[in-house]
């Protein structure tokens, strides 16, 4: 009797799994059938799902308007820039936090992650005048610099939950086999990290890459990203579901393709190591 | 070369000193084992040795020389953790290669100590794999040839058996020891379990709360433990410790009498008791003895064939020459 009632539950629980799953993936779904509906189809009711006329039209028609390989460069920029300045300096800031903690080394991480609790819009104003009097204003450094100082806080904490894992008695047996602070980190330390920081990097570039709040507002033409790109589809007068739902679809494609092919690295960063 | 003398050595954290000012001289060659129970300073005082843990005073030297503020790379000694602590991204052969890495070895000399310890520790087979593809054991012995190659002055150990079960325990004892014959490099051995310390050590160092209680070899504190704690903790099954009346008979405040030098029949004898519990082992029978008038439980040793059972009255006979005399503050009376 347990058997069965062991397997209705997996049955019960995969399907809950599969429709949660459905639901969330079904906007981004929606998004890309409709880049392939006329503008017509698009503002059907009821509306159409799979039974229509799938044409191109939208997106030669959006990259002939925009250039989206402008767009498509800033993000990688931003999104990269952002990422590596920020492994830089976290770096070395989560690596003390957790091999020499100190008193307060708990309530800084506390500190550090309180600040993402804060509304971004709230720091909007000085730092737009801050932006204008440095004429960072619609620049890519600007974004790289704002867009770092924002996921700062998450590197941080990822990159010293990973360093916590390394037991300290391999840095130990390092130590009493001759290797000195260089031979320790460079032999012993890096390697075993290694797999720790590819998946802050790669969480954190689609972090960056999606984010839209200081993309948008901080930025005109020259640096605007993708964000920007669908952003200007989305216009008063509307009615142009099609090209926006194209525009969209393009520019969430690079990281739907980068995320698909790195899952295990991000599964294993977003449960933060908790699961081995 | 090997040998390591602590003089005056002390550890607190805060205001809480584990380790009392401390004195204690290794010979070259030996193979001492500190034991005690947990929490009594014997992996601090290991680790202070190797240099992982700063001393709050007093001085180590190690072939005469100080190196009280040596850092551990530049001390010569290696070390086995309880936890094997291999480099899980390096294959068992750099495992091995890596101390030597560090020295500078040159790669054939290298490879040539390599092969040597791969055979001696039936790792061949193994060389190119990583840790993780090992068993517990065969990652023991990656630890233990990790730490020979390197041809230290003294090995340090820090309860390498305690994760394997119990026939490789037994198994990894021996070939330590074995080891030792062949090597005859100074060894330092912790542990909490008695019968390690007492079937490998040349000297044993008792300690309980980071004091010395008895240094000697394992014979010694077995015939003549120095107070009540050694004469508990040493042997198993433990010494029986009586108080009271038929202590005072003898004149003393606490009597110790082993399981193995009480002598028990049906008929006659000079205590009597209730079998509670009877471990037959073969060999031998262990007898745990209740309503004796003298301790909660009397244990004895009985030779194999002796079958008495649960609830069966007995008599027990202490051969009087082999009971321990300890005065009100648990030292010894000679």
């Amino acid at each position: 009797m347990a058997r069965a009632v062991t397997q209705n539950r997996k049955i019960i629980n995969t399907a809950a799994a599969w429709t949660v799953g459905l639901l969330i993936f079904f906007p981004i779904l929606w998004t890309i059938l409709t880049s392939f509906k006329t503008e017509a189809t698009a503002i059907a009711d009821p509306p159409v799902f799979l039974a229509f006329d799938w044409t191109l039209e939208n997106y030669s028609v959006v990259l002939e308007r925009s250039n989206y390989m402008r767009f498509l460069w800033n993000s990688v920029i931003i999104a990269g820039g952002s990422t590596i300045l920020g492994i830089i300096i976290a770096v070395p800031a989560a690596w003390s936090m957790a091999f020499v903690p100190g008193k307060r080394t708990k309530d800084i991480l506390l500190w550090m992650l309180s600040t993402k609790m804060l509304p971004a819009v709230g720091v909007l104003y000085p730092i737009y005048l801050i932006f204008i009097k440095m004429g960072l204003l619609d620049s890519r450094t600007g974004l790289v610099i704002v867009l770092m100082l924002m996921n700062l806080p998450i590197i941080v904490w990822m990159l010293y939950t990973y360093f916590r894992e390394i037991p300290g008695e391999i840095l130990e047996a390092a130590r009493m086999d001759g290797a000195g602070l260089k031979e320790e980190i460079l032999y012993v330390l890096t390697p075993m990290a290694i797999p720790g920081i590819a998946s802050t990097l790669l969480l954190n570039f689609i972090l960056a890459w999606n984010e839209a709040f200081w993309t948008l507002n901080l930025t005109a033409a020259k640096a605007a990203p993708l964000t920007a790109f669908i952003a200007s589809y989305s216009s008063p007068e509307g009615l142009f579901y099609a090209k926006l739902s194209a525009a969209s679809t393009m520019a969430i494609a690079p990281i739907l393709i980068l995320g698909w092919f790195s899952q295990k690295q991000l599964v294993s960063g977003l449960t933060f190591g908790a699961v081995k | 070369m090997g040998q390591i003398k602590l003089n005056q050595v002390t550890k607190a954290y805060g205001d809480v000193e584990v380790i009392p000012p401390l004195d204690l001289t290794i010979e070259d060659g030996e193979f001492t084992v500190f034991v005690g129970p947990s929490g009594c300073g014997k992996s601090t005082l290991l680790r202070m040795i190797a240099g992982l843990e700063d001393l709050t005073s007093g001085k180590v030297a190690i072939d005469g020389a100080d190196a009280t503020n040596t850092p551990p790379a530049k001390r010569g000694l290696a070390m086995v953790f309880q936890s094997y602590a291999l480099y899980p991204h390096m294959s068992v052969r750099k495992n091995i290669a890596f101390p030597m890495k560090m020295a500078g070895i040159d790669p054939e000399e290298q490879n040539r100590r390599i092969e040597a310890a791969a055979k001696a520790l039936n790792l061949t087979d193994y060389i190119d794999r990583r840790p993780g593809q090992l068993s517990g054991g065969q990652r023991q012995r990656v630890a233990i040839g990790r730490a020979i190659v390197r041809e230290p002055s003294a090995f340090l150990f820090d309860e390498p058996l305690s994760n394997l079960d119990a026939a490789l325990r037994v198994g990894m004892r021996l070939e330590i020891c074995e080891m030792h014959e062949r090597l005859k490099t100074t060894m330092i051995y912790v542990t909490h379990d008695q019968v390690e310390a007492m079937t490998m050590a040349d000297k044993i160092v008792v300690l309980q709360a980071g004091v010395i209680e008895q240094v000697g070899s394992p014979l010694e504190l077995y015939h003549s433990p120095r107070n009540v704690f050694v004469a508990g903790f040493i042997g198993s099954p433990k010494m029986n410790l009586i108080e009271g009346e038929e202590a005072a008979k003898l004149d003393a405040h606490t009597i110790g009498i082993r399981p193995e030098h009480i002598d028990v029949t049906a008929t006659e004898g000079i205590w009597q008791g209730k079998v509670a519990v009877a471990e037959h082992l073969g060999s031998d029978t262990f007898f745990h003895i209740h309503e004796t008038g003298l301790a909660e439980t009397i244990t004895v040793r009985a030779p194999g064939e002796v079958s008495f059972r649960h609830g069966d009255t007995i008599h027990l006979t202490p051969r009087l020459d082999q009971i321990h005399r300890f005065d009100a503050r648990g030292l010894r009376i000679e």
